[in-house]
């Protein structure tokens, strides 16, 4: 049975809710940048972007896991690649 | 009270001698033991010596600092945890391979010149890997006999390194810390590898194999998911941290660990994601996590010394949560391939909640462990203006939190609802207590940090940095937050790469594979010499034999009967060649 066939572990209607509170969380935390003198506490200039972070955070995860799939095409071997001689 | 009873020795005794405790006691004598060397730690006042005379040399089994005293309070609380968590498990083999292991690893800790370390080096090598072999499954014995090699491959080195030291120096003593400026220097830091001296490069190519830096780290990836249950937890608590302590007291302030620390955070990170073995993602995370440490090392400020003595305190804490949830998982499933796990958490809720914990420490979320440690290290990187290291480090935060934040719990306790083969329950009551104890640590450490602050070899208020400033919360809480973002984006557009059976291949390819094939090549071909060379001799030796037997057969030259005046005159002629050789010697 493949990945898609399978019921989701947890019911739709709160993966929803917990998505929307996500979205909801992280515009607050770009929006508290605004609020705050950022500059006090950072030692680079690139930093103090508003949403410097979230964007880093975003782009480095999107790239790192775009990059490591295409990775497998390289590295990926059966399970039992090592077991055989 | 150090005088009697050297930390370390005292578990290694402890475990030595648990083959005649009786059975019904030996799980309570593993948890005691650790505690009460932790009782006897606190007690034994900094500066504490211990030597000893072995033939002409003066070698210091213990000596107690703020350095090695922190990693040996942080060492006998995994071991009673480990203790606990082991608890149900009647394996004579691994729980003394556990005790003399864990009390190796402490007494390296406090070794004061570099026999004794090596003693006790090799020492957490050998017991050790009885934790993989106690597997007992083909693929566990092969993989601990690798992992046995690269370890005593390590020992080796340091010993090399060491005699060389002493022929140099005449010095076996590890030195504290010298200061230069604003940065700490251990007694083998160099500024080029030029300038280094032919035992510190031994010395730290046996620390890098320990501590796993990039290309010498495949046996981490590959024992230690091979190992038992509780074996891996074990293991994942001792022998790298006690290279990274190594690192520390030896070569803080060597710039060169700095690329490699950044780059040990990033690389790995890749493998993590498109791993299967939820195990084996631990242990590239593992890596990740050894990557800020040695970071902190090559810094080498007070402040990022202190990040690295800090995270691997916090680190030893949710490393080891995280591989007892996964233990737990195997314990009850059988298994923990991500591609055949998913909904686990109606079944196991604890198990859930305090993996979650774990992963939420790892992650480094204010509030949790690893926040309070490794925001020094990021700080420390961002003070002295190693940008690169710094963005390198930032990254490898977000990959973290997407590998062992998220991926783990998601695809162990939620993702998809699955049928078992077998009635899942919750976790046993002592795994539950273990974890339930480390979860605790794990916030408590990011709620309160200041016992564990106080715990580190400088002193934090001098040092004028806290972990809970307005900036250091917002910026990390959007790192995260948009990580999670970026799976959820991943995931609903049908992006994450999905859990698949495999085996990717690392590094080790080149002797596991290239390195087998190599010599099955060269062993091919200098049989093939051999045969050549045996068939040239064979056709050699019969034709001689043809010749000699046609000069000495009926009708050869020499095989005819001679005339008597014939061997006169031979005889004579010997005789005077001698007489002449005599006369002129």
């Amino acid at each position: 049975m493949s990945h898609e066939d399978l019921p989701p572990s947890v019911d739709p209607k709160i993966t929803r809710i917990i998505v929307w509170a996500l979205f909801v969380v992280c515009t607050a935390f770009v929006a508290a940048d605004l609020f705050y003198d950022k500059a006090a506490h950072t030692h680079y200039d690139f930093e103090n972007l508003v949403g410097f972070h979230a964007a880093y955070g975003f782009l480095s995860c999107v790239g790192l896991v775009l990059a490591a799939a295409q990775m497998r095409k390289l590295v990926m071997r059966s399970e039992d690649y090592y077991d055989r001689d | 009270m150090i005088e009697a009873i050297p930390p370390g020795l005292l578990l290694i005794l402890g475990g030595l001698l648990l083959p005649v405790v009786p059975e019904r006691h030996r799980k309570a004598v593993m948890v005691c033991v650790p505690l009460l060397g932790l009782g006897l730690l606190g007690l034994t006042p900094l500066g504490t010596e211990l030597t000893y005379s072995l033939f002409d040399y003066e070698l210091t089994l213990t000596r107690v600092d703020s350095l090695s005293r922190i990693f040996g309070v942080i060492f006998h609380l995994a071991a009673a945890l480990c203790a606990v968590y082991a608890w149900h498990d009647k394996d004579l083999l691994q729980q003394v391979a556990a005790m003399t292991y864990a009390g190796a690893a402490i007494a390296a800790t406090f070794a004061g010149d570099l026999i004794t370390l090596f003693v006790f080096w090799e020492g957490t090598a050998i017991t050790s890997v009885f934790l993989i072999w106690a597997r007992r499954t083909e693929r566990a014995y092969r993989s601990g006999m690798r992992y046995l090699v690269i370890q005593v491959a390590s020992g080796v080195l340091l010993l090399s390194g060491a005699i060389v030291w002493y022929s140099s120096t005449g010095s076996l003593e590890i030195t504290g810390w010298t200061r230069d400026g604003d940065h700490l220097r251990g007694m083998f830091a160099f500024d080029s590898l030029e300038s280094a001296h032919p035992a510190a490069l031994l010395v730290l190519l046996s620390f890098g194999i320990k501590a796993a830096f990039p290309l010498l780290h495949n046996w981490l990836q590959d024992a230690y998911p091979e190992a038992t249950v509780t074996g891996t937890v074990w293991l994942s608590s001792f022998t790298t941290k006690l290279a990274i302590y190594a690192l520390a007291r030896c070569f803080a302030g060597t710039e060169l660990l700095i690329p490699i620390g950044a780059t040990m955070t990033a690389f790995p990170i890749f493998y993590a994601v498109i791993e299967n073995d939820l195990r084996r993602v631990l242990a590239y995370s593992l890596n990740n996590q050894l990557g800020y440490m040695v970071v902190g090392v090559g810094i080498g400020t007070e402040l990022a010394l202190n990040g690295t003595a800090g995270h691997a305190f916090a680190h030893i804490l949710y490393k080891g949560l995280l591989f007892m949830g996964m233990g737990a998982v195997i314990h009850r499933v059988g298994h923990c391939d991500g591609s055949d796990l998913g909904g686990l958490w109606r079944k196991m809720p604890l198990t859930t909640l305090f993996t979650t914990i774990g992963a939420m420490a790892i992650s480094a979320f204010p509030l949790f462990s690893g926040f309070v440690t490794k925001s020094m290290i990021l700080s420390a990187a961002a003070i002295e203006h190693h940008t690169v290291t710094f963005g390198v480090l930032l990254f490898a935060s977000a990959g973290v939190f997407h590998h062992s934040g998220i991926k783990i719990p998601f695809f162990a306790f939620f993702a998809h609802e699955r049928e078992y083969d077998r009635e899942i329950t919750e976790a046993p009551k002592n795994m539950l207590i273990a974890m339930g104890i480390a979860a605790f640590l794990c916030i408590f450490i990011g709620c309160v940090p200041a016992p564990l602050y106080a715990l580190l070899p400088f002193d934090m208020e001098h040092l004028h940095w806290i972990p809970y400033d307005i900036t250091h919360v917002v910026t990390m809480m959007q790192l995260l937050l948009f990580s999670a973002l970026a799976f959820v984006f991943l995931q609903k557009f049908g992006l994450y790469p999905p859990e698949l059976r495999s085996t990717n291949v690392d590094f080790d390819w080149v002797y596991r594979k290239g390195g087998k094939r190599a010599v099955v090549g060269l062993g091919r071909l200098a049989d093939s010499v051999y045969a050549g060379a045996r068939d040239r001799l064979y056709l050699e030796a019969g034709s001689v034999s043809r010749r000699i037997r046609s000069y000495h057969s009926p009708g050869g030259p020499l095989g005819e009967p001679w005339p008597i005046g014939s061997a006169a005159i031979a005889a004579a002629v010997i005789l005077v060649i001698f007489l002449a050789m005599g006369w002129m010697g």
